[in-house]
């Protein structure tokens, strides 16, 4: 807490605010804002009543109007502020609408009935959260289907990533042989290639190999990342050679010096890349929109997209799972970004 | 125990022959060191026994049996490195075992082993400790313990103490002498400071440009360098050697040059007119009162209490170092006289190469 406070307080001087401070910390808020901004706006928003939502000018808060039990009504009736003809103001249950008029009733004495233009009354609310956004599709929708889909696509193509991209970055950074830049520029130049382009030749080939419609169809065509390679590749780069060869006097298989030596030095860079992978894999929309056309193998981004029909969109709903989807991805992130300290490995050299 | 013997060992990197066909036998049970200036091929070459670089032809044979294409993990030689090389991520022990486990020793073995070590190297209390925890000395034992427990044919050891201080570098140098006294193996090692070379050495290797200049003793080295470069580089502080010339005398002949006639007797090999050189340890030069050989200024003293370093100018001479036990009265500026002990008096060719060490009787 008082490293948060010296954080928060921090300035470039001992004295006066210099006007850099103050520009930094505009610039911070404003940085602030613009990265969550958004993410608070959605939250608040996913706990909002379909109406709520559509309202204008829209509130900040979630608010629900207050509804009350009255005798005689069966269903709960909603509460109105409401300016009577002789200028008193008094909490009033509206019956029913008709035309410019509603009928409301007093709950206190629920004999009594006043007829009110509408712009005589007001809307009573209070803060309530909208819980219903978030069990109403864990109830009706699939939604446990899609998670464990989604968790699944993440973990095995996360996994696979990171093993064959690190044997990849393996071999083009420990061996010496001809042409292992060539290699190396030909692995980078694929990152030029937009996914758009491939999408139709992929589609093909993961028809022909019979796995539309089965998770493989997404975790296997992206598993060897250009990016991941380069990564790893450069980080393993900095591994001192005397360490390799000492493996290998050691008498450590090329499988031992892979996975026991190099594998452990190159941590933060594989950390690195689960990082990007999981959340490349769990926000991933396009592909998996083209191949999984059945509902059963729906992961949780195409899921959502069946909240959005063609003539309604189920904002309520939407804004809702997409924070539960968002909460795996920041877990993932709080607990792996340990691992990304820049230490290099030759702590056991010199 | 294990012979390692190489035969016309040629390296080149594309067009660049680095080894230039080095033939040697290194015995069982000997400590060998190869030992020259950097860049001269000696970690190369070791390097090459190790199996950690292939050779353009030639042949490695450790006991007797060609080991060129064996890699280095077959070879059953232990390296330690200059730079240590111990795995970061790893403990003491899991450093020690690892060579053991990749053999798939049994665990019992294993832990017997490493703890027999880590008592001959005293790293007992450090076992669980990963390499950055330690000082530079306890790295060191630890990279020589991981060879130790390996009980491999033979040891390579790559300038193992160039990366400690004076002090420790002399007491690990002890502590190495020790350890091949106890186990005894054949032991590789390869530096460029000679005073590691003499003092551990049973064979010295001197190695300049990819090529052994002579194999020896540390004594024979020091007393019969067979030519200038060795015995520039034996010897600590190095030879003085002196350009001259010899020119015919009613008893043999005068070795001349600017400032000096130095009467010596006859040598094989050298005539009247012939350009030479000469050279005189610094612990064999003398000062005198009667015909000095030299004349020179003294420019700098190096009074240590036990013994005394002179270094001294004198026209068209280099530098020459004068090493007297004791303590002498001389101060900077000093003129001096000099006279070279003949029977310790090398005499090289005009190509360097040795035509007497020692004239006279």
């Amino acid at each position: 807490m008082g490293k948060l406070a010296q954080m928060m307080t921090a300035r470039r001087g001992r004295g006066r605010l210099h006007w850099t401070d103050v520009f930094s910390y505009v610039y911070l808020a404003f940085g602030v804002v613009l990265m969550f901004g958004p993410v608070v706006w959605l939250v608040l928003s996913s706990f909002k009543t379909p109406a709520g939502l559509v309202e204008f000018p829209p509130t900040f808060l979630p608010l629900s109007q207050i509804e009350v039990e009255v005798e005689g009504h069966r269903k709960p009736l909603p509460l109105y502020r409401t300016t009577l003809e002789d200028g008193t103001v008094r909490d009033l249950a509206q019956i029913r609408r008709i035309g410019i008029v509603s009928q409301m009733v007093d709950p206190e004495n629920p004999d009594q009935t006043y007829k009110v233009p509408i712009d005589q009354r007001e809307e009573i609310r209070e803060f309530r959260l909208a819980l219903e956004n978030y069990s109403d599709p864990l109830e009706r929708f699939n939604f446990l289907k899609y998670l464990s889909n989604s968790v699944i696509v993440t973990v095995v193509a996360t996994a696979v990533t990171l093993l064959i991209n690190s044997m990849a970055a393996y071999g083009l950074a420990i061996y010496q042989f001809r042409g292992r830049n060539a290699i190396m520029v030909f692995v980078i130049g694929t990152l030029l290639i937009p996914i758009t382009v491939i999408l139709v030749p992929v589609y093909l080939v993961v028809t022909q190999l019979g796995m539309i419609n089965s998770l493989w169809a997404v975790i296997l065509p992206g598993a060897a990342t250009p990016t991941g390679v380069f990564l790893l590749r450069q980080y393993m780069l900095t591994i001192p050679k005397d360490l390799i060869e000492a493996a290998r006097m050691d008498k450590a298989s090329e499988w031992q010096i892979y996975s026991r030596v190099v594998l452990p030095l190159a941590t933060p860079a594989i950390a690195v890349l689960a990082i990007f992978s999981i959340m490349w894999r769990w926000n991933d929309f396009l592909w998996p929109l083209i191949v999984l056309n059945r509902s059963e193998v729906y992961t949780l981004q195409v899921g959502l997209n069946a909240f959005q029909g063609e003539l309604d969109v189920q904002w309520h709903y939407i804004l809702a799972m997409t924070v539960v989807t968002l909460i795996p991805v920041t877990l993932v992130f709080a607990f792996l970004q340990r691992f990304i300290t820049t230490g290099i490995a030759n702590a056991g050299m010199k | 125990m294990t012979e390692i013997r190489l035969k016309e060992v040629k390296k080149a990197y594309g067009p660049v022959e680095v080894i230039h066909g080095i033939d040697l036998t290194v015995a069982s049970g000997e400590f060998c060191v190869f030992v020259g200036p950097s860049g001269c091929g000696k970690s190369t070459l070791l390097r090459i026994i190790a199996g950690l670089e292939g050779i353009t032809s030639g042949a490695v044979e450790i006991d007797g049996a060609v080991v060129n294409d064996i890699p280095a993990s077959e070879r059953g030689l232990a390296m330690v490195f200059q730079s240590y090389a111990l795995y970061p991520h790893m403990s003491v022990y899991k450093n020690m075992a690892f060579g053991l486990e990749n053999s798939k020793m049994p665990r019992s073995e294993i832990d017997a082993r490493v703890t027999r070590a880590a008592e001959m190297l005293q790293l007992g209390d450090y076992l669980h400790r990963k390499p950055k925890a330690l000082s530079g000395g306890q790295r060191q034992r630890v990279a020589i313990g991981r060879a130790i427990v390996r009980d491999p044919k033979a040891f390579l050891f790559d300038e193992p103490l160039s990366n400690l201080d004076a002090e420790l570098r002399v007491a690990m140098r002890k502590e190495l002498a020790a350890l091949h006294a106890s186990i005894g193996g054949t032991m590789i090692y390869v530096t460029h400071d000679q005073v590691e070379a003499m003092t551990l050495a049973d064979k010295i290797v001197v190695l300049q440009s990819g090529r052994i200049e002579q194999v020896g003793t540390p004594l024979d080295l020091y007393n019969r360098p067979c030519n200038a470069f060795v015995a520039g580089f034996i010897g600590s502080p190095r030879m003085n050697i002196i350009e001259a010339r010899a020119e015919a005398a009613p008893d043999g002949l005068i070795l001349s040059g600017a400032g000096f006639r130095i009467p010596i007797p006859a040598v094989d090999g050298l005539a009247p007119g012939d350009a030479c050189s000469f050279g005189i340890r610094p612990e064999h030069l003398d000062m005198t009162d009667g015909d000095p050989d030299l004349s020179a200024t003294v420019t700098l003293t190096e009074q240590l209490g036990g013994e005394t370093y002179l270094y001294c100018d004198g026209d068209g001479l280099p530098q020459i170092t004068l090493h007297r036990p004791g303590q002498l009265a001389v101060q900077a500026g000093q003129q001096v006289a000099l006279r070279i002990d003949r029977s310790q008096m090398h005499v090289f060719d005009a190509n360097g190469d040795t035509l007497a060490n020692g004239v006279g009787a």
